[in-house]
């Protein structure tokens, strides 16, 4: 017991412990600020942005001295862990923020009338006009075509899981859909290039791969399809089982009992896993770039020929060698984003409205 | 060794949000004795339990009025370290919860790394004497390395008391710390407790009427008007003047089974 | 993993089909049946189909990169070269591509990870929880911003920070192999590496926090009760728990960055060589390569970049496959235990 009070003693005393004041804390943020820029920017040794990291340290620095001087090396420990954490928050926030800026800075310039009604066909290097027309074209019908495909799978998939499935099999396709959702999607755009374009449509096509807008939607449905089944999942099991026993009850058979209550029931929940995997296709480019080939032209029909996306506009004109290509390329890219944002938000307002979510 | 203290609270009142929970309980704890607090659920009893030791405010919203002096020192003056508060009160919760993924060594030893005790003598001496005086030493001293979660519940129970007295607790709580346990284990805890106050004070919040009436020597009874309502400190006093001869009605129909 | 049967708590009642006790199913038609048992073949083929997928993706990888890797006259694994449209002699390995993108994918990681467990902490115990929420969403959007876009940011934005930084570093770290370039800089795995960090953050943040919250709250407290403060709490309680959590996050975090394309293809120098110095202009990865060359292949040259492809798709099954298994089994512990 001898050694219990010397541990007693280590630990008693009294329940007050010195602190900071309130204000010292921010005082001291403001102070390494102070010191980081006269040190940095007053002798030119760096930019601000040197500036801010020399700061941040002495930021952590200070508070570690005068935080254990004071409150003791635990206080100080939790304090520097505080700052650490807010910090990761705001340097997340750093690059967002700069891409939004970014967008909106760039992104406006060719904000016209030929930019979304024309398309790039016959626009040389020289040309300042030229548009996105046919990007835009092939992005919502490349986008459409494989939510077509991917929501009725994706449904089936998941009302098969939660509805029927039993046993190892379903344990099984439940942790490849988990799986399948990191599969890259250039592996994808490469796995219908094989299939498709390479083995497919030759047959049809006189012995030529066929590159087209529709194999661009069947890579989109590949990487769609578990991120559906998934989202859907998880609200078939949210729909209480009472409601299907009083159907079976009512002697409404099975299949109907999942058309007509489960997938109702479910639907809001669905519908945003839906948008949501809807707005990342509509990002996606390297499946495009494989197997739909992009072309200058517009092309109304998915099944033939070569298509442009958004998303691939904005990766060629990128790369093109014209002084008016940057502009086309970031409109381009704010016009993509705002396709996307609208998705993204609507679909979390969809989440926050639905009756049976979190 | 005297290291139990009085605890005295003054108009405690607590709230979750706009919620009261208590209303203005006023009652002193002696040094080296078990109090029990009883009442029907959604009394406050475990919410008063809980402000003692300041772990209510853990819950978002949830805040405390008045004061509670630990030997005359008020735990919520602004001035009073949160940390060194709930170092100087042991708590043992409703579920055993040893730290999932640490060995029972280091479940007990836990508080006295987290206040920098570092010397393996110090630590080892401490984890015997701690696992002896909640009567598990017995049982564990052969696998000390060995995960906490393998032990039974009663078994779990005990290495949470070890935990919570191994940093030396001026006060120890307990809310309802038998609840989930089977009858034997339940008893082999009661036990314990009888010990314990030669050391420490000891509250506990008990659903259990003969538990209190077995281990306490005072017995504190709360009670809400109805739903929604604030929970009242009805009546305190010493268990067997509660349990044979209560001066209040409501306790009374409480302990007989009218009520509650 | 294998022996867990599915939650069925809230699955399908088993007596359904069978059980003349529902009226339903045996009262009806014949033609009802008919539709019922439609139903059920449509969902489990559905089911089967993301098995198949997996499958046929490497099968029609492998018949496309065969004949391919047969023309090649270098060792695929080991060499650094990749001229697969020489058609005279068609040499090219995946030395270089490998090299780079495991390179610029662990740097990512290095940079994101710490940052992504702070932002996951900050939503799952710092921030008040009304606002975690919004904070939250702030998180999601990052993760919705096209690759495309975050590429372009990189190249026309990003690089010139990431200039300057690259010569700071030269200058005051120059001893160091990784800043020993004296430049030009630019496009390097620097910046790749820095734009993929930022794309792999949401993922990675959000399944730490995952973790994080469902922390039981009794372990939470049992910590704080014995005077611990919260970032102690934090490390006894928190972290400890989530300890399979976090790699597992960290494991998808690193499928994405090996997997990411058009980003890197428009950050990284696209050079075929194999160095430590992560400044000077340079850097490749096998998505970015298959990107970047595609549009001028011939058919071995496609075969080739298939054949990449096959490589890259074994690898981030492979680690896909670790991390999804570290929380199913995860998934199933804490489920057997509540």
């Amino acid at each position: 017991m001898t050694t219990l009070s010397q541990n007693g003693s280590l630990l008693a005393g009294s329940l007050r412990r010195r602190r900071l004041p309130k204000a010292l804390p921010p005082l001291l943020g403001v102070a390494a600020l102070g010191v980081s820029a006269a040190g940095i920017l007053g002798t030119g040794a760096g930019g601000w942005v040197l500036t801010v990291v020399v700061a941040a340290v002495l930021f952590v620095l200070a508070t570690l001295i005068v935080s254990g001087a004071v409150e003791g090396g635990r206080r100080a420990r939790d304090r520097v862990a505080t700052i650490a954490v807010y910090g990761a928050f705001i340097l997340a926030l750093i690059p967002l923020g700069s891409v939004v800026a970014t967008l909106l800075a760039k992104g406006t310039g060719r904000i016209d009338a030929e930019f979304f009604y024309h398309s790039m066909n016959n626009i040389t290097a020289l040309d300042s006009g030229g548009g996105a027309y046919h990007a835009i074209i092939g992005t919502l019908q490349q986008v459409g075509i494989a939510a077509v495909l991917a929501i009725p799978l994706g449904l089936a998939a998941a009302v098969y899981i939660v509805e029927y499935g039993r046993g190892r099999l379903t344990t099984v396709i439940r942790f490849f859909v988990d799986v399948m959702t990191g599969i890259p999607s250039i592996v994808a755009g490469l796995f219908v290039l094989a299939f498709w374009v390479l083995i497919v449509t030759p047959v049809f096509n006189h012995g030529r791969p066929g590159y087209s807008g529709f194999a661009a939607a069947l890579a989109l449905t590949v990487l769609m399809l578990p991120t559906i089944v998934r989202s859907a999942e998880e609200m078939l099991r949210l729909v209480p089982q009472a409601l299907r026993e009083g159907s079976y009850a009512l002697g409404v058979p099975k299949w109907k009992t999942i058309m007509r209550v489960v997938l109702p029931t479910a639907a809001p929940g669905i519908v945003t896993g839906v948008m949501l995997s809807i707005a990342r296709a509509a990002g996606e480019t390297a499946p495009v770039l494989l197997v739909a080939g992009g072309t200058p032209a517009i092309n109304f029909n998915p099944f033939s020929g070569n298509q442009e996306s958004l998303s691939y506009f904005v990766y060629e004109q990128a790369g093109a060698a014209s002084q008016f290509a940057p502009g086309r390329a970031w409109t381009a890219a704010l016009t993509l984003i705002a396709i996307v944002a609208i998705l993204t938000i609507a679909a979390k307002l969809l989440a926050r409205r639905s009756t049976i979510g979190r | 060794m005297n290291m139990a203290k009085r605890v005295e609270a003054v108009d405690v009142t607590a709230y979750y949000g706009s919620f009261k929970a208590i209303d203005s309980i006023t009652m002193t704890i002696e040094p080296k004795s078990v109090t029990a607090l009883i009442g029907p659920s959604g009394c406050g009893k475990s919410t008063f339990l809980r402000s003692i030791n300041r772990m209510h405010e853990v819950t978002p919203g949830a805040k405390v009025q008045g004061k509670l002096m630990i030997d005359a020192e008020d735990i919520y003056d602004p001035r009073v370290d949160v940390t060194a508060v709930r170092r100087a009160i042991g708590m043992v919760f409703q579920r055993p919860n040893p730290f999932p993924t640490m060995s029972i060594y280091d479940n007990v030893v836990a508080g006295l790394r987290l206040n920098g005790v570092r010397k393996k003598s110090t630590l080892d001496d401490a984890a015997e004497s701690s696992l002896r005086a909640a009567h598990l030493w017995g049982e564990v001293s052969d696998r000390l390395k060995r995960p906490g979660g393998g032990l039974s519940g009663g078994q779990q129970q005990r290495l949470c008391i070890a935990r919570a007295i191994a940093v030396e607790p001026q006060v120890l709580l307990m809310d309802e710390p038998c609840s989930a346990l089977d009858p034997i284990s339940t008893l082999a805890i009661e036990d314990l407790i009888g010990e314990l106050k030669d050391r420490y004070t000891v509250v506990i919040v008990t659903h259990n009427m003969q538990q209190a009436a077995r281990v306490s020597d005072r017995t504190a009874f709360f009670s809400i008007e109805s739903t929604g309502d604030p929970g009242r400190l009805v009546e305190f006093d010493d268990t067997t003047k509660i349990f044979q001869n209560p001066g209040e009605k409501k306790t009374e129909d409480y302990i007989t089974g009218r009520f509650g | 993993m294998s022996e867990s049967p599915m939650p069925t708590k809230v699955g399908p009642d088993p007596t359904v089909h069978s059980g003349p006790t529902l009226g339903g199913g045996a009262a009806l038609p014949r033609a009802g049946r008919g539709l019922e048992r439609l139903f059920r073949w449509f969902s489990t083929g559905a089911g089967v189909l993301v098995l198949v997928v997996i499958v046929a993706i490497a099968a029609f990888l492998i018949t496309q990169a065969i004949p391919a890797l047969r023309a090649n006259q270098a060792n695929f694994f080991t060499s650094t070269k990749w001229l697969p449209n020489d058609v005279a002699h068609p040499r090219f390995g995946i030395a270089a591509l490998a090299y780079g993108t495991v390179l610029s994918a662990a740097i990512a990681l290095v940079i994101a990870v710490p940052v992504a467990l702070g932002i996951a902490l900050f939503l799952s115990h710092y921030a008040p929880r009304r606002i975690a929420t919004g904070l939250g969403f702030v998180i999601d959007l990052l993760a919705a911003v096209p690759s495309v876009i975050f590429g372009l940011w990189g190249r026309d934005y990003l690089s010139g920070p990431v200039t300057d930084l690259s010569g700071w570093l030269h200058r005051y770290l120059g001893f160091i192999p990784l800043f020993g370039s004296g430049g030009p800089y630019g496009n390097s795995i620097l910046l790749g590496s820095i734009v993929l960090a930022i794309m792999v953050l949401p993922i990675t943040t959000a399944l730490c926090r995952d973790v994080f919250v469902q922390t039981p709250k009794a372990n939470e407290e049992a910590a704080l009760a014995l005077g611990a403060t919260r970032w102690e709490m934090i490390r006894t309680a928190v972290l400890p728990y989530g300890r399979p959590g976090i790699v597992a996050a960290v494991m998808l975090g690193l499928g994405r960055a090996l997997g990411e394309t058009i980003a890197l293809a428009m950050t990284l120098g696209a050079t075929f060589g194999v160095s430590i110095d992560l400044i000077q202009v340079g850097g490749n990865s096998i998505a970015a390569n298959i990107a970047n060359g595609f549009g001028e292949a011939n058919a071995t040259g496609r075969g080739a970049l298939i054949a990449s492809g096959l490589l890259l798709f074994a690898i981030t099954l492979i680690v896909n496959v670790a991390a999804r298994a570290i929380i199913f089994r995860r998934r199933e512990f804490v489920g057997g235990q509540s």
